[in-house]
Order: structure tokens, then sequence, then C-alpha cells
């Protein structure tokens, strides 16, 4: 393969064009609104890169992020989609808060029993959703959308129920016990004056190194993968393609639960009663588009994205709505979903300058 | 079976003159000649990937041809769509059939060209013709029962209905006896004649020698996309026509030293099992394979020959009876406990069963040992070993393109595909293999292959079962041929000296004449 | 019993607040689904006709032009996702997701821009809304005043489950629209246009999903808020699962979920069991559907997966 179709071929090139395109079509809306794109995006990059508590504070945002892209990268390498990470991630928050609030244990113990909480919560999620497609063939997508629900109107329950809910005012649940925090140590908080600074970007990193290795490295991940790929052919190899199928969507719920309990344990430290969904899961396929479905990917897509919500917030110094993020978001989604038709395309034409090279 | 000719030479229909279609760099039709006349039954013959699909989508505006001219009564015209096509009378029917499931037949019928009362559907008038033209061209079809509810050969009947009720004139028929027993066969090759005595013209792309002999007139050659010859089939014989579609002789006997069958290796004992509709498809099944044997399961498709495969192969459950390797029950196990008792197969179809598309070769040379020593330890996968063994196998197999360890499966050819199926199988080194259409969609030089190593396991004294839907195939190579029908051996006859017409009559239902 | 037929009253009256917005989205779906593209977009396309028809009839004064201008404005983001998934052969599903970001995102967006920051829009009127029916006949609080003094535009979903039944079963249209999701190489060698008839389907499930949305601001919410439509899109889709992709079965479905929405609003007044419990239902009642009735679903063949034309 020639340097030239290489570069044509990689998928870093066509997600950089996405995300300019994302952006341009921000800037116009922003134009139409009147306000200056180069004004709301120079805040943008000043209220990420101006001081060192903002860099911080993007990578606080980005931990919970990094987790549920890793969780919807996880299914599509295995060939499920999982659109229900949004539900894992608040089922995962939840049980962190219930264990954070009526566990009582010192520090590491404490956080250690949330954690694991959170991700046996996420992948039972995640496993449910993969029994009914498997016993009853219950389409995996459907069921994803009515889990997130579910876990939704489970979680303003749980909020609402009186063992757990905030005395006084506020629709939301008690502190998480400082023993379940997962607070950065005094030194770095004082340094970055980041008061939310937390273990969740380290947690977040090692999962991927995690995830990276059991797709590419293990047995396991090689079933995973070829049940992924073909089915049929993993069930030919004698490989128990209902078992990878449950494996894969436990494992990915495992992961958003995780960041569940990351976005509880680090920076919220409560839940409150929802209003509208919190998008955790869905910003996660992004990060995993964005990420091109590969777990290392992800940490870089999962800091972008998390730069760009915390960025987002300061828009409004310069009454710009935050708004605009979702929609250079949602615009990079479609381009990246229709970029493999460019693709195709690019190659094709440059196929044709070459006149030699096989089809 | 009867021949006629209702050719009228003074007349040319179809002509279509140098075409060439390229798709990218590759070149599926390299200046193309066809005449076609009034009345005429027309041939295209060709091997698997040669061309003749392509032509035949050009000629029904499915794909714009890159250069070349097309005449449709002296006319040249210009088909851009589907559309255009029908406008000009040209109907198709497709190998793969392209019928709406859940429709009725009169709805198939009308799609597209849908009668209407004010803005409703007028199905009673749509239906009114269908039965005039089902009485016409004795073409027997129920116009009210849905697709998913007839038979194939219904099937078929109702795809030549469609191109009729659109006034087609020349029909194109893309391998259209694949899946009909020989009497439907029979009967096909009755509608076509009874089409060309209506004075339409029919095109009939195969690759079956026997059956251009039966129906056609005139035969195109065509070979790697490129233009052979036209010939009057009743001047050629099959064994001409065979080296002008393959471009040398062909040498249809497969050399076999005798051996004497050992132990019975597999058994299956009154296997009864259901279809994914729950309509009983095996109806007490017995059969054995002995070492030293190849097999040969003769039979039409769909008469529950995938289904037993699948059933020993552990991917589908039977109701009951028995099946024994080696007098070790296998009965309703799992694909992965088959494996272990000795039982390989070469799956029907190798890019969804075979072969995973998107792993490496490497990849796919360990599909089933991927976690066994030297390929993994302690469930990590060992790299340099998982290389090793695919280098070897390619170069041992002479798998292409040399070298081929991390291209994906996908990237390809079939026959190179369907060696990384063999090599990988030879290397379990099993007792038993269960070959299913083992050279479907192969050029010859690979069918060659396939059956060298068939036999060569045969006789390294394994027990081999082939299915196979060419019957050919199985009469050139089986020690023993079994004829399955309607879920059942209906007869059983040693592989030398068999008779095609009495193979033919059982697989038809017919009882075995002692 | 006066209890019980005022309590019946107002159960009907929530179903009828609830159920039409979820009609017109799960019609929009049936269009999508049944030609053969998965529409998860449905949420977002409700949410930018509920912002587009609060801010038409904020601004004209007339809320039936508000109602087809929300319409429009699901339409074009149909639109959106039919280029996406049709022409260029996007993951159905993603570009869906897509559309939840972009459409809300953009609803918002506009908001704040033209209300000062706002994400809420000014309260409509009375006169912008869409007029209900039967005003000052009944005295309010009424079995008959929670029944029947509706908005025309809740019996208007009905009377179009009956002409998209008759699309669909009937037309020409429908016929290929149907034939389409099943199998469409089968439709293009017939001459038939796939992508000019999936075009055309998601387009109306735009269009649809729009009229739900900007039903909802123009009767019972009287202002765009960013929490106005949480779920009905979903609810909607499950809706058309549910009724087998069948109108006349959605609509069963829709009224049943709707049903819910009654319960909730006569024992939340209670307290008698968590509304957030409630609220539950119509997503467990369509998993336990599918657990238990999933045979009878029959999905059309085509369903999700893009066809893409050989030049």
């Amino acid at each position: 393969m020639n340097k030239k179709k290489g570069i044509l071929n990689s998928n870093a090139l066509y997600t950089f064009i996405a995300i300019s395109v994302g952006f341009l079509v921000g800037a116009i809306l922003l134009m139409l609104a009147g306000i200056s794109p180069a004004e709301a995006y120079g805040k943008l990059i000043t209220g990420v890169f101006g001081k060192p508590k903002f860099v911080t504070w993007s990578i606080v945002y980005a931990a919970p992020l990094i987790l549920t892209g890793l969780s919807v990268a996880f299914s599509f390498r295995t060939g499920v989609f999982n659109i229900g990470a949004e539900g894992q991630f608040v089922v995962g928050s939840l049980a962190a808060c219930v264990v954070g609030i009526l566990v009582k244990a010192p520090a590491p113990i404490h956080i250690l029993l949330c954690i694991v909480a959170a991700m046996a919560a996420g992948a039972l999620w995640g496993a449910i959703v993969g029994l009914l497609k498997v016993m009853r063939g219950v389409n995996e997508v459907l069921s994803y959308i009515m889990f997130n629900w579910i876990a939704f109107y489970l979680s303003n329950y749980v909020v609402n129920l009186a063992i757990i809910h905030r005395e006084g005012g506020g629709e939301a649940t008690k502190d998480v016990a400082d023993t379940a925090r997962i607070m950065a140590p005094k030194a770095i908080v004082e340094l970055t004056s980041c008061t939310a600074a937390n273990w969740g970007i380290v947690m977040a990193i090692a999962a991927a190194v995690v995830i990276w290795f059991i797709i590419s490295k293990t047995t396991l991940g090689y079933q995973l993968r070829s049940v992924g790929f073909s089915r049929t052919a993993a069930e030919y190899a004698g490989i128990n393609t209902n078992r990878m199928f449950l494996t894969a969507m436990a494992i990915s719920g495992a992961m958003a639960g995780l960041g569940g309990a990351v976005q509880t344990l680090g920076m919220s430290g409560r839940i409150s009663q929802f209003s509208s969904q919190e998008q955790f899961g869905f910003q996660g396929i992004t990060v995993a588009l964005i990420g091109s479905s590969n777990p290392i990917g992800c940490i870089f897509a999962g800091l972008f994205y998390g730069a760009m919500k915390y960025g987002g917030t300061k828009l409004s110094l310069v009454n710009a709505p935050s708004e605009v993020v979702d929609i250079i978001m949602g615009t990079i989604i479609i381009f990246i979903a229709v970029s493999h038709v460019f693709k195709m395309l690019v190659l094709e034409k440059a196929g044709k300058k070459k006149g030699g090279a096989q089809a | 079976m009867a021949k006629q000719s209702n050719v009228d030479t003074s007349s040319v229909v179809i002509r279509m003159k140098d075409i060439v279609k390229t798709f990218g760099s590759f070149v599926a039709n390299d200046h193309i000649n066809l005449t076609v006349h009034k009345g005429e039954v027309h041939a295209i013959l060709g091997e698997n990937g040669a061309g003749k699909s392509t032509l035949m989508n050009v000629l029904y505006g499915l794909y714009h041809p890159t250069s070349g001219s097309i005449e449709i009564n002296g006319n040249e015209v210009r088909i851009d769509s589907p559309q255009k096509a029908i406008e000009l009378g040209i109907g198709m029917v497709h190998q793969h059939f392209m019928l709406v499931q859940p429709f009725t037949v009169t709805e198939n019928i009308i799609l597209g060209t849908e009668p209407t009362k004010g803005m409703v559907v007028d199905t009673k008038k749509a239906r009114e013709k269908i039965v005039e033209l089902s009485e016409r061209y004795n073409l027997k079809v129920d116009p009210d029962a849905k697709i998913e509810d007839i038979s194939v050969g219904m099937q078929q009947r109702v795809e030549i209905l469609k191109v009729l009720y659109r006034n087609a004139e020349h029909l194109i028929l893309d391998e259209p006896t694949a899946s009909l027993t020989p009497q439907e066969i029979t009967e096909l090759i009755d509608i076509i004649h009874h089409l060309t005595a209506d004075g339409k013209s029919v095109i009939l792309i195969t690759h079956k020698l026997k059956e251009i002999k039966a129906a056609a007139d005139f035969c195109t050659i065509i070979r790697r996309g490129k233009y052979i010859n036209t010939v009057k089939v009743s001047e050629c014989d099959e064994n001409q026509l065979a080296a002008m579609m393959v471009g040398r002789d062909v040498e249809f006997k497969v050399e076999k030293k005798e051996m004497n069958p050992g132990e019975v290796v597999l058994d299956v004992r009154e296997l009864r099992a259901k279809d994914y509709r729950h309509v009983e498809i095996l109806k007490g099944l017995n059969l054995s394979v002995r070492r030293g044997e190849i097999v040969g399961l003769a039979g039409v498709d769909g008469n529950g020959q995938s289904e037993l495969v699948e059933i020993i192969t552990g991917l589908r459950k039977a109701e009951s009876g028995e099946i024994t390797m080696h007098g070790e029950s296998i009965y309703n196990t799992t694909p992965k406990q088959a494996f272990e008792k000795g039982v390989t197969s070469i799956p029907e179809d190798r890019q969804k069963h075979g072969l995973v598309l998107d792993f490496s070769v490497s990849e796919n040379l360990i599909l089933q040992n991927f976690a066994k020593a030297p390929y993994a330890k302690h469930g990590i996968l060992q790299k340099n070993a998982i290389e090793q063994h695919a280098t070897e196998m390619i170069e041992k197999f002479d798998i292409r393109p040399s070298g081929c360890n991390q291209r994906l499966a996908g990237e390809l050819s079939g026959g190179n595909q369907q060696k990384v199926i063999i090599a990988r199988e030879v290397t379990n080194d099993s007792d038993l293999l269960i070959a299913v259409n083992p050279t479907r969609g192969l050029d010859v030089g690979a069918i060659e292959f396939v059956h060298k190593y068939l036999v060569e396991q045969r006789n390294k004294n394994k027990a081999i079962l082939l299915v196979s839907f060419e019957l050919d195939e199985i009469m050139s190579l089986s020690d023993r041929i079994e004829v399955i029908f309607d879920g059942q051996i209906v007869g059983s006859v040693a592989g030398k000296g068999a008779d095609e017409k009495e193979l033919g009559f059982m697989m038809a239902g017919g009882v075995k004449h002692e | 019993m006066n209890v019980l037929i005022k309590d019946l009253g107002l159960l009907i009256n929530a179903m009828l607040i609830a159920t039409p917005p979820l009609l017109f989205a799960a019609l929009g779906s049936c269009f999508s689904e049944r030609s053969g593209v998965v529409n998860i977009g449905i949420e977002g396309m409700m949410t930018i006709g509920a912002f587009t028809g609060a801010v038409v009839a904020y601004f004209t004064g007339n809320g039936w032009l508000g109602f087809l201008c929300g319409g429009l404005a699901g339409a074009a983001f149909g639109l959106l996702h039919a280029v996406a998934c049709i022409s260029y052969g996007a993951d159905q599903t993603i570009s869906g997701t897509a559309i939840n970001f972009l459409a809300p995102g953009l609803a918002v967006f506009l908001c704040k821009a033209l209300f000062e920051n706002s994400s809420d829009s000014p309260a409509l009127d009375t006169a912008a809304k869409l007029p209900k029916m039967f005003n000052g006949v009944f005295k309010a609080g009424s079995f008959g005043y929670n029944v029947l003094n509706t908005y025309p535009v809740a019996y208007l979903c009905f009377v179009l489950v009956l002409v998209v039944w008759f699309v669909f079963y009937k037309t020409k249209f429908g016929m290929r629209l149907r034939a389409v999701g099943e199998h469409p190489q089968a439709c293009a060698t017939l001459g038939i246009n796939v992508f000019r008839i999936r075009y055309i389907c998601v387009i109306v499930s735009g269009f649809l999903a729009g009229l739900g949305g900007a039903y909802v601001t123009l009767s019972t919410v009287s202002q765009f808020r960013p929490s106005v439509i949480v779920g009905q899109g979903f609810i909607a889709i499950a809706a058309v699962i549910f009724g087998n992709f069948k109108p006349q079965g959605a609509m069963k479905a829709c009224l049943l979920f709707g049903l819910c929405n009654g319960v909730k609003a006569l024992l939340g007044s209670g307290n008698v069991v968590s509304p957030h419990l409630i609220s539950m239902i119509p997503y467990l009642v369509t998993i336990l559907a599918l657990v238990f009735f999933v045979g009878a679903s029959r999905v059309p063949a085509a369903n999700g997966k893009p066809f893409l034309k050989a030049k």
C-alpha cells in the first residue's frame, strides 16, 4: 500500500474532517444567532486551556465519558451496538451512590465496594438485554432503549426514598460518605485549584488499557471479535456465541457502570432527580465513533468531549448558548457515520487515477 | 427430452455489440457480442465469475455498460434502468428470486405496474389477467397464496409470470434450474418451448451443459469476461462446449485407487428433525460412513441435507434418533464437542460459516484451535506461533497471494478461501470430513484441487461424507451413493457404474428399481 | 358513583392528553420502519417540532400555523436522516442518535438565541394555542368537560390512523412502500425507485413526529421547555413494534401507553404509588410484550439494511 493511499484510508483523516465540519456548522449557527464564532470559540479554547484549573476540570469531565465511550467501543468491536450505556451508567451511579451512603467502611474498601456494586449493576443491566435477546430473540437496540428509561425512573424513584433522600430541600440524595469518594490528594487540588479533581481519569485510562488488552491479545478477545464479525462462522467453529454475546454485553455494561461510579464518587458526590436524560451514555457513542472504536482512541476522544463539555459551560459568558456543543457533536457523528462512503468514493477515485491498482 | 425449435433466423430481436463493463480496474465484460432471434432459446455459457450475469444486468438496465451498443428490434437503444428494459419488452428472472415473502402471488406479479381503480389497487382485475396468462403458458400458480407458503418451483413460475404480465417479448432466465428437481427442470424446458412457440425469445444463463443441449438453439460462450464463440447447439457435443467454456480439454474423471472400506466411523440411526417452520424435515434417516470411503449424498436442495449436516456438526438439535462417532454418541451435542469427537467439515457457505471474512488468514487458520497450545498460553494469544503456522499452511497449500498472513480472508478469491478452509481441516486430521457443495462457485482449477484433496483424504483411510447438488460431482467421486428424498434415504447404489437416470428418478421420489 | 364517573373522566382526559403526540409520532415511525429505515431520531424530531410549533405560534399568534411548521421542522430532520441513511448508507441507529443530539440541541440553541438566553419560550396566549372544541358547553371539571372538551387535533390523529391504514394497504404507494421494506432489490428490478419511496417515507415520519411534538407545546404545555419531550419518541417507537408495525396496532399500543398516563394522573394526585414507578410502565410493558409475544412481531425484512445501487 502506497503512502498516499494509506493516508486516504486512515480513519484519523475522516475523523478530522468530521470534527472540522462540526465546528463549521456550529460557526454558521452562531453567526446566524448574531454571535461572533471567533469570540465563542475563543472563549471555548481559553475556557479549557486558560488555566491549569480549567484543564483539570476538563479532565474531570472527560473521565466518565472515556468510560462510556469504552463501553460503546467494546460493544462495537463485538458486533453489538450498546445504545444502552445511558441506562447502565445510571444504574452504576445509583449503585455506587446507595452503597456510598448506606454502607460504612474504611476508605479504600468503601471505594472498592462502591465500584464493584456499580460495575455489577451496569453489567447486569447489559446482560439482561443480552439474555432477552438470546432467550427470546428480543431486538437488543429496542430493549436497550427501554432499559435506559427504566433506569431513569428507577433512579428517580430511589432518589426519593426517605432513607436516601437529602434532608431539607433539593431533589437529590444525601452526600456519599467521604470514605467512598475518590478525590485527588490535597496537593493536587491545591496545585490545580480544582476542588473536583479526582482519580477518575486514572481509572478510565487503566480501564482502556485493560479493554485493549482483552480485545487484541487474549483468546477471550479472539472469540468476542469472531462473534462480532461473523456469528455464523464463530458458531460453526465451536465458539459458544450466546455466551460470548452475553459476556460482551456484560463487560460493556460494566464499563458504563464504572463510568457512573466515577461520576458519583468523583465529581458530583450525590445523585439528583433527573428531569431529562443526562446523556453520558449517548455521548459515549460519540466518543467511541471519534475514537474509531479503539480503546486507546477513546481516551483522546473522551478528553476532547470532556473539554468541549466543560468549555461549553463557559459559553454563556459571551451569551452563546452552550447547546452549540451538542450541535457540533451531532454533526460530527453524522459525518463519521457517512464517512465510510466518502472513503470508498475517495479511494475509488485515487485508484482510477493510478489506473493499475487492484479494485 | 424432445427438442423443438422455433427460431426465426430472419428476424434479429436483440443485438449487443462490443459490450465492455468495468468495475474499477476489473474488466467484467470485455467486448462481448450477442445476437438473439425471434423464437430462439439462446444459452450463455460460462464458468462462475465469467461475466454472464454482468452482461445480462447490462441488458436489463441494472448496470450501465462502459462502452458498446445495444439494439432491440433493429433500433439502437440506451437501457439505463430496469423500467426502460421493461418498456422495451425485456424481462428477467433472477437466479435468487426477487419475491416479497409476505406478499401474495398476485401482489408480487403486479408490483410496479399495479392496475388501479381510483386510488385503490385493483387486485381483482390483476388476478383475472394472471389466471389467463397462467393458463395460456401452462404456468400453474395459486394467485392468492403467499410466497412464503409455496414451493420453489411455483415461486419460479411466479417469476416467469411476473415477466409475462409486463408483456415481455424477450426473457432472460439466470441459472433457472439451480434449485429444481429433474422433473421440474423438464417442466421448465417445456414452458420455455411454449414461450418460443408464441414468438418470444429466451436467453438462458447456465453452466449446465445438459440443459443447453436439451433446450437451446444457439450458445454463446464467455470465458473470464471475454467473448469466445457463438455456436449452433445441435452441431456441438458437451465435451466441445466444456472445452470452450474452460479453455482447455477437461478431464471429468478423477483418478481413484481401489480401497477396502474399514470400520464404521459415523452412524446415524432413525434421525428425525424439524425445520425452522416446525415442519418435519428428517423423517427417520439412516446413514453410515466407514473409513476409507467417500459416501456421496445425492439429492435436490431442500430434502433435509442441510439439516442433517447441521445436526451432525452440533449446530442444530434433532427431535429423536441416534448419532454416533466410533460408537460414542454425538446426538444433540455442541459444535465444539462434535469437533472434539472427530467431526470436521467444509461448510456449504464458506463466507458465512467457513471463514470470518474480517479476520486475517492467520486468524482464520486457527479458528477451532485458538485456545490450544501452541497458539495460546494461559488465555493469551501467541502471535509468533500463530504466524508461523499460517506461513507454513500458505506455502503448503499454495494459498495466494503468497505471504497473505495478514490479508483479510474476505479479500481472497473464492478458490483461495476454500484452500484456507481445507488447510485448516487437514491440520485437524480428524476421522470424519463432511464436505457440503465444496466446489460451488469455484473455477475448474480450484474444483480439481478440491476433488484431488477429498480423494487423498479417503486414501489416508478417513471417512468422507460428500453432500452435493451436482450429480456429476457425486458420481465421479463417490464409492457409494445414498439418495436423500423428503428426509429419508430412498436408495443406495455403488459409485462405480451408477446410472444417472436411475439416480435422478430416486432423487425425485421414485422408488429404486431392483 | 359520582366520584367514580369523575375519576373515569379524569382518566380519559389524561389519556386524551398523552395519546395524540405518541400516536402522531408512532404513525410517522410506521412509515419509516415499514419502508426499511430504522428511525430512532423520532424523539429529536418531536423536540424540534415542539419548539418550532411554540415559537411560530408565539410570533404569529396562529396555533394552526405553528402546528404545521412543527411538522415541517420535523420533516427537515427527516430529510437529514434520509440523506445520511439512504444516499450515504450510514448506520441508521447512529444517524438517529446524531439527530437526537442535533435536533434538541438546535431547539434549545435557537430558543436561547431568540429569548435572551432563556431555554424556555414565553407562555402562549390561549388564542395562539390550538383551539378546543365545545368550549363553554360543559361545566369545568364535569365528565363531559374532561372527555369531550378537548382539542380537535386529538381526534384528527385517530382519523389519521384510518388514512394511514388506507394508504398502506389499499393504494399503489402503500403496496410499494411495504415491498421496499421487505425486498428492495426485487423492487429495483421492477423499476420501482427504492430511494424515492424511502425518502418520502422518512420525511413523512419526521413530519408526523414534528406534529406530535407541536401538539404538546400547542395544547397542554403552552410553551417550549427542554424537558417537554422526555421519552415520548421512544415510547412511540415501542408502540410501533408492540403494534406489529401496523398503524392500527400502533394506535392500540399508544392508547395503552396513554392509559398509563391517565393512571399516573389519577394515582399521582393521592401519592398512592410513586409517579416514577408508574412512568416506568410503558417501558416494562413493551419489554414484557416483546418477551411473551415475540413470535407475533414480524419486522420488515429489509429493516435497518442500507440499499446501495450499483452504477
